[in-house]
Formats: C-alpha cells, structure tokens, sequence
C-alpha cells in the first residue's frame, strides 16, 4: 500500500532531514497516522518529544522510502494520543510527558513513567505510584525487585498470581534514568558520542555506529570504505560476544551450569581478541563519527582470522550439547510463548521478533553498508517460545561467524578517518536505524553549530519489555527468570 | 562405655564432616565449569563467618523466627544421631528407627515451612509451598522404603538393617534395587538439589528451600546451614548404610568390635562420602532443573518405585 507516501504528501517536507524524510503534519494528519499504526498498515518506530513538538518515526517496509518522521507542533503541550489506538506507543507517550511535559490527549494511560518523583516536581514520590489494581479470589500479589538477589539491573516486577500460575505481571521500570537526553542536549559532537556510548554498555558498538551514521547522515558526509568495513567487523563481534553471554545465561537459569561456563570462556576469547585489535574489550568508543579510532593491523586481522575459525569450531558442540539435553528442553519449549500477531504489532525487533515470524533486520531493511555488499542469512522460527529465542540466537551466532569470514577477507584498503573540522557546523538532522544484538536502535538528532541540539536514542527494548508481560501471563511464576533472560532487555538502555 | 564412646564420635562426626562433603560437591561442580572452585573447608570458614556476625531481624519476626534455626538444627543432628556412619550397634538405637528420623526430618521441615511464612514476606510463602508440596510426595515414598527395607531385614532400626544388609544371604533383590532408585529420587527433592532445587541460584523467583531462608542471617543462618549440611550427609550415610554396608564395623547383637574394624569402618566409609559427593556433583551438572508442576511426576516416581518394591514382597519374599 501507499499509506506513508500519502501522509507525506500531504504533511509539510522538512528539508535537511536525512536520511529519511520527515514531514510535519497536523492533528488530522497526526490521528490518521496513529490509526494505519493501529490497523497494521504502519510499524511505530519511535515516537519522541522536545519542546513543544512531538516526533514520531514510523516504518512501511514496502514504501519506497520505507522510513519517515512524523512532527506534530504542540504549543500549548498537547497532542492526540496515539497510545489510544495503538498500545505500543503508551509507554513512549509517557517518557515524553515526564521529560518534556508534553501531554497525549486521550491516552490510556497517564501514571508517569521514568519520572519516579525524585526530580523535584510535581509527581508523587515512587511509593504512591498505582499499580493496575486487581480483583479476584485467590489472586496474591509477588513484588519482586527493583533489588535482585543476583548482580542484575535494577527493575520492579509486580507479579499477580493464582497460586504459581501467573494471572499478571506489571513492569516498573526507570530506576536508572541518568538523564541522557538532557545531558546530549548541547554538547559537542564527539563529546555526545561517548555519552551515547555508555547509554547501553553491551550494546556500545551498535550505539556508536548508530550515533555516527546518524551525525553522517545529518551533515551529509561519507565515512571511507575502509571504516565502515571495520565498524560492521566489531559489530559483528559484539553480536557474537553477546549471543554467547546470553546462551549460556538462559541454560544457567534453568540450572544448566555447564552450559555458561563453556559460553562464557568463548564469550572471553571474543572480548580479549577485541581488547587486542581494538584497544578495548567492548570496543567502547572506538566508532567515531568520521570512521573509526584506530585501524585494525596485520597482527589483529590475523587473530579475529584465528578467533573466528576457533569459535566455529568450540561452538557446534554446544549447539549439539543443548538440543540433547532433554532435561534442558523440557524447560525451554513451549515456555513464554510470543505469539506472532503481537510481535508484528509493537514491532518486536532482534531475537524477540524473529523467534515470533517477524523478519525484521535493520541490515536488510532499511540496510546500510556494507550488508548490501555481503550475504547473510536473517533466521526467522514462528514457535516465539523460549527455545525459539535460543535456536535464533545460534543461527545468528553462525551467521555473524560467516559474516565476519567475508569482512575480514574483503577489508578494503585506505584511510579510516576522515577530519569534520569543516563540516561540523550543521545545520542538519540525521538519523539510524542499526541493528544491535537486541533488535534495532534508532537513534534522531539534530546539529546546530556543532552541537547536539536534540537527540533521541530508542533500545529496541522499549518494544520488548511490554512483550514479556504479555509472554509470562499464564505460566508459572518459576519460569519468570527464564522468560526474562530469553528477552534479556536493556535496563539502562530504557531508563535513559 | 564403649557404645557411648562410639555413639558420641559419630555425632561429633557428622558434625565435623558435613560442611567438608558440602564443600567437596561444590569443589566436584567447579571443576566440571572449568572452575578452580572454592577450597574444600570453605563452607567452614562461611559458618565462622556467619556465626561472627550480627543478625538482622525482620521487624514482623516472632519468636518463632528466632527458635526455628535451633530446633531444626536439632531435630536434624538427632535424626543423623540415629544412622550409622562407620559402626552399627548405635546406642540410640534403642529408642529411634528409620520412621523417627523421617518423624524427626519431617518435624524440621514443618518448623521451617512456619518460619518461612512467618515474616510474611512472599518470597517465604512461595517458598514454604513449593517446599511442602515436595514433601507431600516425599514422604510417602520414604515411609514406603522404610517397609520395604523392614520387611527384608526385619527391623526398622538402622543398625539391624545394616548388620543384616552385611550377611551374604541378603543377595540382589529387585524390592531393594527399586527402593534405592526410590531413596535417591527422594534424597535429591529433600536435599534441594538440582533437579528439584537449585542450592547456587541468586534467582528468588524460582527458590524452594533458599526462598524459605532468605531473611535468615548471623548465627541463625549458621544453624540453618549446618542443619542443611548435615541433613545430607544424613541421606549419603543412610543409603551407605543400607545398600552399601562393606566395610562396615559391627556385628550381630552385642558382639564386640575390634579397634582395627573401627578404623576399616571409618575408612570405607570416607571413601563411601567421596565417591557420593563425586556422584552427586556430576549428577547437578548434567542435568537441568524441572519445572516446579513437573517434580510431583518426579518424586512421585519414587513413592510409585518403593510402592512397587514393598508389593513385590508381598508377593514374594525372595524379591
């Protein structure tokens, strides 16, 4: 269909947005966007605000623009909810309104969000926050968090059970909101990036390649072939060290030791092999807008050359140890089960979508370099349980192994930075779409002289963390810790 | 004199032994991780810890929170008092058989399970019913055992059984090898070990035994760790001592032992810790932990098991 050309059409094109148009529309506009969103004709990308203006990303894979910005100006602070008509939205709308004050008339919902009363105005204090009330013989209430027993993020889960069976579950999220749009607001781009940088720490590659693809795109540059050749190499890396880290995390709650501690040493090797190459295990910091830090030399090729075949190699025993650990499977199948319309409907992105039929990669779609140039496979399994969540994670892990074989064969030659002295001033808004190990970031800014005037980071977790809920209801409270490490949200990446 | 003497070095025995056999399943899971693991006298040195340091009450505790650690310690140590570690001929054995030490492990359970839901925090609750629900099928099947075991040897004293196991005329019996599958099953559920339970979980949501002690703290969480410790020492010495009795010191009704058959009695029977602990650990590490509605197939597989064992000596006492 034609639905995103159509609203283009008829809204205002902004000039100076790239590398997706972005148009500013009025409420009608504004409404009938919300409603394809509901209708399915339209995936919510994002939707953000600053002051007195409201943004809203929205994605129609078969347009021929496949992305475009939507901006409502809201003066007086109000604007029509589209959380109304398309749920994924509500928890967006609400960050807004605590960070920017802008309030979305007719939502559902309009408890705050990440405000937890502890910022000096006008919301209550975090103890009187009003959890869904619940009404039913039986039913009990189970607070679990935001303070773990294990080393963990912090999060609030109130649990409404019968018996073990679970009727409920409410996410409280916002404990570790750092302030990260106010701190980004006015600084100096390279500056801006090492904050952007420390927003998710597992993720920090897939952050720093969206941040510079997005001040690229912003100031109209391209980085040389060299580094993003390089930046797809780490990318890679990370998805690999993260998917190790994750499958062995999974196993280990179910109690399947052995299992993480066979990840976790090839999850070191991968770290120690990036601490070697790239001068940091996470590879934090190390994309700048431009190109990258530092070239990757003989000695390093040579080692990811060796990492790569070694993982290959320790790897498939793992895979063959889990899917003949019967005991392990009884657990993981049939556990948590997303069903698909769902993960099309909030645009589960990563793992969480793929387990559920939803295709969705950002290196395919809308794709950036150089995937185009290299041919992967994107797994997609339709069971959206658990176990589908571990076998997308194994492909992935094979996948990104054969990626990085092509990547490190076909490094180009040349510079890998070039200087944004001149070209720093701006003005110009840009924005990504990147595909981390979770699902896709989405990171908007705008640069004026040089410095951020308004960015806008969004972890694909914001579309995860409401899935969960919706995955734990009706199994038993013991299967929680396992649901949630299958999804393995972003904390940090959320609270902003 | 002698009896007393041989009594109170098996109390003090257990007493001794069990944080070690603790510490070598850790060691024994580490070492399967790829670990170094912990030293094998660490759960020692937690204990000293713990019991040097101060306790942290909940503000709803009640006095039964306090006397809980004590009495399940208690209830605990006499149960151990009354199995056989390296010598039979027990002097306790007089007064208590197998059915008062599941009496006695029982007892402690249900102190535990009240202690659980006594501070009233949920965790204490979910953990006290899920404990119960094991026991509820546990139970029964360790009575069933009981009567199997009894109607071969003829006795529910430990220290018949074990000098009776000792005579060759006992032979392989299909009752007992049911009933030993049977006491497994249920040591494991008892015990908190995987699969029923995870003792190394930090994950409160799906903790039995660790969800029922988590506002436990200081000397209390000492007692109810020992407690812990020596109640599985207690499973390792019972299945020692009714299905693999070698080695054994003792003889039949009164007879004298020799300090030599002592000391080949306390051999045998490290030997037998050893050999258990290492089974035990291997046997967490390959396997992952049921759901919680799939443990009552599991523990009522044993009570099916003893069942089984028990009628088929009915039917015939050669079986």
């Amino acid at each position: 269909m034609t639905v995103l050309p159509e609203l283009l059409a008829s809204g205002y094109r902004v000039g100076g947005h790239y590398p997706w148009p972005c148009a500013v529309v009025d409420e009608t506009l504004w409404s009938a966007a919300a409603a394809n969103l509901a209708s399915g004709a339209l995936t919510l990308l994002s939707l953000w605000g600053e002051t007195g203006r409201i943004h809203m990303a929205v994605l129609a894979e078969d347009a021929p623009e496949p992305i475009a910005v939507l901006s409502l100006d809201c003066p007086d602070g109000r604007y029509p909810s589209v959380g109304a008509l398309h749920p994924p939205a509500i928890r967006l709308e609400r960050a807004a309104r605590d960070l920017f004050g802008l309030d979305a008339q007719g939502s559902p919902d309009d408890r705050p969000w990440l405000d937890h009363g502890r910022w000096g105005g006008a919301t209550p204090p975090a103890a009187s926050y009003p959890f869904l009330p619940i009404d039913g013989a039986g039913l009990h209430q189970i607070p679990v968090g935001p303070v773990h027993a294990g080393i963990i993020e912090p999060g609030h889960f109130r649990f409404t059970a019968s018996g073990e069976t679970v009727v409920r579950l409410e996410e409280r999220l916002g404990y570790v909101h750092k302030g990260v749009d106010t701190l980004l607001a006015g600084a100096q781009v390279p500056r801006a990036g090492r904050i952007v940088a420390r927003v998710s720490g597992d993720s920090t590659v897939a952050y720093g390649l969206a941040f510079a693809q997005a001040v690229e795109a912003a100031l109209g540059i391209v980085p040389p072939q060299r580094a993003v050749w390089l930046r797809a190499v780490m990318a890679e890396l990370e998805r690999i060290a993260n998917h190790l880290g994750d499958f062995g995390a999974i196993c280990n709650d179910a109690s399947f030791s052995i299992m993480l501690a066979h990840c976790a040493v090839l999850r070191e090797r991968v770290l120690r092999a990036a601490a070697h190459c790239f001068g940091h295990r996470l590879m934090m910091d190390c994309i700048v807008p431009g190109g990258v830090g530092g070239d990757l030399d003989d000695t390093g090729l040579a080692m990811l050359r060796d990492l790569v075949v070694s993982l290959a190699d320790a790897f498939e025993p793992l895979v063959s140890l889990y899917d003949n650990a019967a005991s392990l499977l009884d657990r993981t199948v049939t556990t948590g089960i997303l069903k698909p319309a769902l993960a099309r409907q909030f645009g589960a992105g990563g793992y969480v979508g793929r387990a559920s039929g939803r295709g969705f990669d950002a290196r395919r779609m809308p794709g950036y370099a150089p995937y185009d140039a290299l041919t992967f496979a994107v797994p997609v399994l339709t069971e959206g349980d658990v176990n589908a969540r571990v076998w997308i994670r194994i492909h992935e892990i094979r996948a990104s192994l054969g990626l990085l074989e092509q990547l490190l064969s076909g490094l180009p030659e040349g510079p890998v930075l070039m200087s944004l002295e001149d070209v720093f001033a701006g003005p110009g808004e840009g924005m990504a779409l990147v595909e981390a190990f979770r699902g896709d970031v989405l990171i908007w800014l705008r640069i004026v002289d040089g410095h951020i005037d308004r960015c806008h980071i969004r972890d694909a977790s914001w579309f995860q963390w409401p899935l969960l809920e919706a995955v734990i209801e009706g199994n038993i409270v013991a299967d929680f810790p396992l649901c949630n490490k299958s999804f393995n949200c972003s904390y940090s990446g959320h609270d902003l | 004199m002698r009896d007393f003497t041989i009594q109170l070095l098996q109390m003090t025995l257990v007493l001794a032994l069990a944080p070690l056999l603790t510490g070598l399943v850790r060691k024994v899971k580490a070492r399967f991780q790829r670990r170094l693991g912990p030293p094998l006298i660490q759960p020692y040195r937690d204990l000293r810890r713990l019991i040097g340091k101060d306790v942290v009450m909940a503000e709803q505790a009640s006095w039964l929170f306090r006397v809980a650690p004590y009495a399940i310690f208690g209830c605990i140590w006499v149960a151990a008092a009354l199995v056989p570690t390296f010598a039979t001929g027990l002097m306790f054995s007089w007064s208590g058989d197998l059915i008062v030490i599941a009496g006695l492990l029982g007892t402690a359970r249900f102190i535990q399970a009240l202690a659980g839901m006594d501070i009233g925090t949920s965790f204490g609750g979910i953990g006290a019913s899920r404990e119960v629900m094991i026991a509820s099928l546990a139970e029964p099947a360790m009575i069933m055992i009981i009567f199997s075991v009894a109607l071969i040897a003829g006795s529910t004293q430990l220290s018949v059984v074990a000098d009776h196991m000792l005579t060759a005329h006992v032979g392989l019996r299909v009752s007992l090898a049911l009933a030993l599958v049977a006491l497994l099953i249920v040591a494991l559920a008892e015990n908190a070990r995987i699969p029923a339970d995870n003792p190394a979980t930090h994950l409160e949501l799906t903790m039995v035994h660790e969800a029922m002690v988590l506002e436990y703290s200081g000397r209390h969480l000492a007692m109810i760790e020992l407690g812990a410790a020596v109640k599985l020492l207690l499973y390792m010495s019972m299945i020692a001592c009714i299905f693999f009795p070698l080695g054994l010191a003792g003889g039949l009704s009164g007879a004298r032992v020799s300090v030599a058959a002592l000391l080949l009695g306390a051999a045998t029977y490290a030997v037998k810790l050893v050999i258990g602990g290492a089974l035990l650990g291997t046997f967490e590490m390959s396997i992952a932990k049921m759901r919680v509605f799939r443990l009552p197939n599991f523990v009522g597989g044993a009570l099916m098991l003893s069942l089984l064992g028990v009628l088929l000596l009915f039917v015939s006492r050669g079986m």
